[in-house]
């Protein structure tokens, strides 16, 4: 047999090389499998199940076509998850714009050698780190007794802090019970998301063209809008798309962090385990789908995938 | 070269919003040393080595810790292996639906994890297959593929063809330029992809919450503690060895991939 075996492989060698198409057939039929059927799959099946409707009396699914299930994601209580989720995603990703527009101008334009590579790791640690991690740190961060209310207690600030608390809708009971407590956990988790397609958006940017800029006579204020801005836009939207997606399907974030009101992902995932409404579930999951959806649609459109 | 310096006030937010970045984390460090157990209480009243003793006597965090290494092993051979082939396959040839290839390895992490979660559970129940470390691997290996494919995507497009015309001509065949010229190449970009998947793998929770059944794996432990805390100083001490244990793959990523154009991790 030992004699065999290179005969087979040099005529399948030749085979592949004389027919690349079933060379590539070969290589793509594994992944495509896997893919087509487990993922593909199951995201049909689960589309499919938002089209049925769940008796309101036997509790069990009616297995016939029907809208029904959509048509209560406009019910109020529905409608303000959506709106609440929509909001929240959209104040994280501008928040998150802000505060990695600087670090990721100051790595792509002035880090050089190790303090580049600082700056590299500085923003890839943080972003493997565990979620849940991250997570818990902001829930030790946030607590009554934690660091926060010590460091505010601390600077004598700590009627600006009840001040901020005691403002209907954002505020609560503390910091961990309240939408800034979310918010923040939520912008922490995802910033990295934001910094890296900036500065690789950023780095693009020729440096005689801001030396141009500056020979013209623009103030640095004038160079940064008109010639920094524009070029780093697709970027800022590479890294919108993430943290807007990100925000919009995320549910343990509010469960831990928050008030006990419910976003999207909530209400998928109570949905389809205590209630057993796998319906409602598939519909509010499609949701995030069709808003990305739209978003990417836009996204595209602006150019913003050459930056990812 | 005029402006070689950054403003005062960049270099400031741009220190600040790493430090905003670094402190939660080095936060996790000092409260798995604290006394206190039974409140988040800062500052730490004392110091004390005993939780990491009490967390090392614990079975529940050892089988959670054994159960998330073996599915991080297996998804990450898997994905791997498709991973590659699907890179192969994009970077060596323009074919019809070449694009929708790439969207569809790439939708699994583009979709909120919680869709995949939810699909990948009505599948298995549609299926009736009951909860398992299989059913776990399926979801992880499905998201995993997109970090190899990605760093092998990245390498395979440097790999020069006459590199392997070359081999060719001096007589291998497919399989032998497969084995001395193109892994070889490829092998660091795919270690570095591998230890990003373990990585992803070992910390992923939201779709694994859809597909574990009662199985815990130690992300899943480590949620029950955040949403009902009983052990506060045992989950300090797992929060710090899990930030250690993850920051090595992206360290050994990091100095695998340095220098070129394609450094690991950078889509996460």
């Amino acid at each position: 047999m030992e004699a065999v075996r290179p005969g087979i492989a040099a005529r399948l060698s030749d085979l592949f090389w004389r027919r690349p198409g079933a060379l590539l057939l070969v290589l793509l039929i594994p992944p495509l499998l896997w893919l087509g059927v487990i993922y593909i799959g199951s995201l049909a099946a689960l589309l499919v199940q938002s089209f049925f409707s769940i008796d309101e009396f036997s509790g069990l699914i009616n297995y016939e076509f029907t809208l029904k299930t959509y048509a209560e994601l406009l019910r109020p209580a529905n409608f303000d998850i959506i709106l609440r989720t929509t909001l929240m995603a959209a104040a994280v990703t501008l928040a998150a714009a802000v505060i990695a527009f600087p670090i990721a101008y100051y790595a792509a334009r002035f880090a050089k050698g190790h303090m580049k590579a600082l700056f590299y790791l500085g923003v890839m640690l943080p972003l493997w780190s565990s979620y849940l991690v991250k997570v818990y740190a902001w829930k030790l961060i946030l607590a009554k007794e934690g660091i926060l209310t010590w460091a505010v207690d601390g600077v004598g600030a700590s009627a600006a802090l009840n001040a901020i608390l005691a403002l209907p809708v954002i505020g609560g009971g503390s910091l961990s019970v309240s939408y800034i407590g979310t918010f923040l956990v939520f912008l922490y988790v995802w910033l990295p998301f934001m910094i890296l397609p900036v500065q690789a958006a950023l780095e693009r940017v020729p440096a005689n063209l801001l030396e141009a800029s500056n020979d013209l006579g623009a103030r640095p204020g004038q160079t940064l809008r008109h010639v920094i801005l524009p070029l780093a836009m697709p970027g800022i939207i590479a890294g919108s798309i993430f943290t807007f997606s990100l925000t919009l399907g995320d549910y343990i974030i509010p469960q831990i962090v928050g008030s006990s009101r419910l976003f999207i992902g909530q209400a998928v995932y109570a949905h389809q385990g205590t209630a057993g409404n796998i319906p409602l579930a598939a519909a509010f999951a499609v949701v995030p789908i069709v808003i990305m959806g739209l978003y990417l649609w836009m996204a595209k459109r602006q150019g913003a995938f050459d930056a990812l | 070269m005029h402006s070689d310096r950054a403003p005062i006030a960049l270099q400031i937010a741009a220190f600040a919003g790493l430090a905003f970045l670094h402190l939660p984390l080095l936060l996790i460090f000092v409260y798995a040393f604290t006394t206190e157990d039974r409140s988040y209480q800062w500052p730490p009243p004392g110091l004390t080595l005993k939780w990491f003793a009490v967390t090392w006597n614990r079975p529940d965090v050892w089988a959670a810790l054994g159960l998330s290494l073996k599915v991080a092993a297996i998804s990450t051979v898997v994905a791997m292996v498709l991973g590659t082939l699907c890179a192969a396959a994009v970077s060596r040839a323009k074919f019809f639906g070449r694009e929708a290839v790439s969207l569809l390895v790439i939708l699994p992490i583009a979709l909120p994890g919680i869709i995949t979660g939810i699909s990948l559970r009505s599948a298995f129940s549609l299926g009736e297959i009951p909860f398992s470390t299989l059913t776990i691997v399926l979801g992880h290996a499905t998201f995993c593929i997109v970090v190899v494919y990605n760093n092998a995507v990245a390498r395979f497009r440097r790999l020069s063809g006459s590199l392997i015309e070359a081999s060719a001509d001096l007589g291998a065949n497919g399989f032998q330029t497969f084995r001395h010229v193109i892994l070889p190449n490829i092998s660091t970009a795919l270690l570095a992809g591998g230890m990003l998947a373990f990585a992803l793998s070992f910390d992923e929770v939201i779709v694994t919450t859809f597909t574990a059944g009662q199985q815990q794996t130690l992300p899943i432990w480590m949620l029950e503690e955040l949403v009902r805390p009983r052990q506060r100083p045992v989950t300090n001490v797992v929060a710090m060895v899990v930030v250690l244990v993850t920051f090595l793959p992206i360290l050994g990523a990091y100095y695998l991939t340095r220098g070129g154009t394609d450094t690991a991790g950078g889509g996460k």
